[in-house]
């Protein structure tokens, strides 16, 4: 590895170069090629693969959820420095001309926009846990789910491997605490090995999430006292900060209070989740096997192609 | 000043956790204290005392009992003096 080329700038110019991903003029948005869609394809199935015997219950949402939701999930009191809430014309023909004419001269016509009901999903599993709470009682051996979804989050930067939307596939497991753990726990060694059949270098460590101003500070701190966050790391853009690819949470009983998920004897749920953060897998494959796919090392191929 | 704490914290509508059957060392997160709470708690004190906590004392520990929080706020306090 060339630690002098090791940079994000870098590699974002030669997956532009390599026709890999496109530009579209903002950063954090990009077009991905049908090599990079592939490679993203078959990693999900390999998730999938390995989380078959759990017999999760699939659902795929959309990457727009409900902003009640969202507002209900608490993710405002974290992290609205990441939120996005779609806004739309609502006027009529006279506010229409208006908008038309700022416009025209440059004037900030987003004014003329409300906010819908939707907000853009900023986890994949947000949209999960009013759903499972409106099923009624939660099961005594607990329920699992796989999802996947587009996720938006409002960190423009020239990493490629901080976009604005990406793909983030999750298992989540509603239970009692020691379910929600053992699935963790479950997940941290066979994330581990997946990621080394793949022959990327990485290394899972204790982690936080990026709360907002001071508070977060202690938010963060609050989290690492607790073990509440790993992450698996791997050396994308950076050797000395390697980027989280994977990522294993347990929520205590955070959305069991918000959403009310309890079961049949009133006891309060607990909750945990592994995210994939898709495009930074396919980033790490091809910074370190290199942009033809088909000359990557037969044991990886092997993994992803079943060949 | 554990009093002037525990009157300012019963009064906050984002606390809600009864101060007033707790003792000076019982631990607020086992009362119930969120990690969300405790951030506001953090806020208002500094409000009420004119500090600020410094990063290295935004911990667990600095806010997990009425007598932690009043150590804290003398130590910076008595820093600043």
């Amino acid at each position: 590895m060339d630690a002098k080329t090791f940079d994000a700038k870098t590699l974002l110019d030669s997956l532009f170069d390599n026709g890999i991903l496109f530009e579209t003029g903002v950063d954090g948005l990009y077009g991905r090629s049908g090599a990079f869609e592939e490679v993203i394809e078959r990693f999900e199935k390999l998730v999938t693969r390995l989380g078959a015997p759990d017999k999760a219950t699939r659902i795929h949402f959309p990457p727009g959820m409900s902003r009640a939701t969202l507002e209900k999930s608490g993710y405002m009191k974290s992290f609205p420095q990441l939120a996005g809430c779609v806004h739309s014309f609502m006027g009529g023909e006279r506010e229409h001309a208006s908008l038309l004419n700022m416009m025209a001269t440059g004037e900030d016509w987003t004014e003329l926009q409300k906010a819908t009901n939707v907000a853009l999903t900023p986890a994949a599993c947000y949209p999960l846990y009013p759903t499972v709470a409106a099923r009624g009682p939660v099961p005594a051996e607990g329920v699992l789910f796989e999802l996947s979804s587009y996720c938006f989050r409002h960190e423009p930067s020239q990493d490629p491997a901080r976009m604005q939307l990406f793909r983030m596939r999750e298992f989540v497991k509603i239970g009692t605490a020691e379910q929600v753990s053992a699935f963790r726990e479950s997940w941290l060694t066979r994330g581990k090995a997946m990621i080394e059949s793949l022959q990327l270098p990485c290394d899972v460590d204790l982690a936080n999430d990026p709360f907002f101003g001071r508070g977060g500070k202690m938010m963060a701190n609050n989290q690492r006292d607790q073990g509440l966050k790993f992450e698996l790391l791997i050396p994308v853009t950076s050797i000395e900060k390697p980027t989280a690819c994977l990522s294993f949470n347990y929520h205590q009983d955070h959305f069991g209070q918000t959403w009310g998920l309890k079961f049949a004897d009133g006891e309060l749920c607990h909750s945990a989740c592994v995210g994939f953060g898709l495009e930074r897998v396919a980033l790490a494959l091809f910074r370190h096997h290199g942009p033809d796919i088909e000359a990557w090392p037969a044991g990886v191929r092997a993994v992803l192609w079943g060949e | 000043m554990i009093d002037r704490i525990r009157t300012l914290l019963s009064g906050h509508p984002m606390i809600p956790l009864d101060f007033s059957a707790l003792s000076d060392d019982a631990n607020l997160y086992d009362a119930g204290l969120t990690s969300f709470a405790s951030v506001q708690m953090m806020l208002a004190l500094e409000e009420e005392f004119d500090v600020e906590f410094p990063e290295a004392m935004l911990t667990r520990r600095t806010f997990a009992s009425l007598a932690n929080i009043a150590e804290a706020v003398s130590q910076i306090t008595r820093k600043a003096a």
